[in-house]
């Protein structure tokens, strides 16, 4: 199957979740925010559990690559920070906000078009910020058993046990 | 206890699958590993964009040569999403058409000026962030905690940290310190 093909398939399926698994409105997260309805962080942790295990086991198995992300301090945080900022208003993620725009919620469109203006706007700053907040703390493609030093399947289960008592305390106060 | 659904569990669950689907394909058959993700496709866009009004502006500019506009996986998989959500949503009838959120409603009122701008403005600055931190809540998210990368462990406290904080401060009219909005 060509690239596109591939992409386009990956994309129905994965659009079908997220709007199966009520994460594309606005009310979901922008509830996850006001810390009074976790819908989405239910939905993320456990797809980064099952995933976690799957990728690593295709990573392990020699069937896959790694693609982690360089850390640098400066731009993941700051970059970070101002996400959260944005996401307040805006009450969608990039790609949910395309869904969100599929389930009718239309008035993510003008989101989608200030994320886009936004993209235009830092294609503008790189040359600035490449020589500045991008140099700040570049540690490099790091991963978290990198860190500690041990096989991620010593990692694993202790997210997976974190992220599990999370969700049962979630379910616990009814959120 | 019991869950109220286990909707967002079991849409989870299967993205896991999907996400590890994904990447042993696409290694299978691409020969490069794919991992979910959303915002290099918005860059692309824009280059689109920007190609057709300013062509000499895109061409020397060095991110927009890094993240040239073209139509890769990402840029489809964004497309099937879009599809992927409206059949759903016809499907099982969810789909409504709303012009102002809830939430959004009860602070600032039903106008859809207001709701355009703050949409738009957000917009804007989310995606600054997004791209200054290198990813979303897709790609630091899903992907990087996936393979336990430090950059998704502190692009996802920077997302929620601050979208706690901005959130009480917009949305909660009655916070237990009075604050007077």
């Amino acid at each position: 199957m060509s690239e596109p093909m591939l992409g386009l398939l990956t994309g129905v399926f994965f659009g079908a979740l997220l709007q199966q698994g009520r994460v594309l409105r606005f009310e979901k997260q922008v509830g996850a925010m006001l810390l009074r309805d976790m819908t989405i962080l239910k939905f993320m942790l456990t797809a980064i559990v099952v995933g976690m295990v799957g990728v690593n086991l295709l990573v392990s198995l020699g069937a896959a690559a790694m693609s982690v992300k360089t850390t640098i301090l400066g731009a993941n945080l700051i970059g970070g920070v101002l996400f959260g900022l944005g996401w307040a208003f805006m009450g969608f993620c990039p790609g949910t906000s395309l869904g969100a725009i599929a389930e009718g919620r239309w008035h993510a469109v003008w989101a989608l078009l200030g994320m886009i203006v936004g993209a235009t706007l830092f294609a503008e700053a790189y040359p600035v910020l490449q020589d500045t907040v991008l140099t700040w703390g570049n540690l490099g493609k790091i991963t978290l058993p990198q860190v500690l030093g041990v096989t991620p399947w010593l990692v694993i289960p202790g997210v997976a046990a974190g992220f599990v008592l999370l969700l049962g305390w979630f379910e616990k106060l009814d959120l | 206890m019991k869950p109220r659904t286990l909707r967002p569990y079991l849409a989870g669950a299967l993205v896991g699958v999907l996400a590890t689907a994904s990447v042993l394909v696409s290694t299978k058959t691409l020969g490069k590993s794919q991992y979910l993700g959303a915002t290099t496709s918005f860059v692309r866009a824009a280059g689109y964009i920007e190609q057709a009004v300013a062509p000499d502006n895109v061409a020397s500019n060095p991110y927009f040569q890094r993240v040239k506009p073209r139509l890769d996986w990402q840029f489809l998989m964004l497309v099937g999403l879009f599809f992927g959500a409206l059949a759903a949503a016809l499907l099982d009838g969810s789909f409504k058409l709303e012009a102002v959120p809830p939430i959004w409603k009860d602070r600032f009122g039903s106008r859809v000026r207001t709701r355009a701008v703050g949409a738009f403005l957000g917009g804007i600055v989310a995606m600054f962030g997004a791209r200054l931190a290198d990813g979303c809540p897709s790609g630091h998210g899903l992907s990087g905690l996936m393979q336990l990368s430090i950059s998704g462990f502190l692009s996802m406290m920077g997302f929620f940290g601050a979208g706690v904080l901005v959130a009480h401060l917009v949305y909660r009219r009655h916070a237990p310190a009075g604050r007077s909005s």
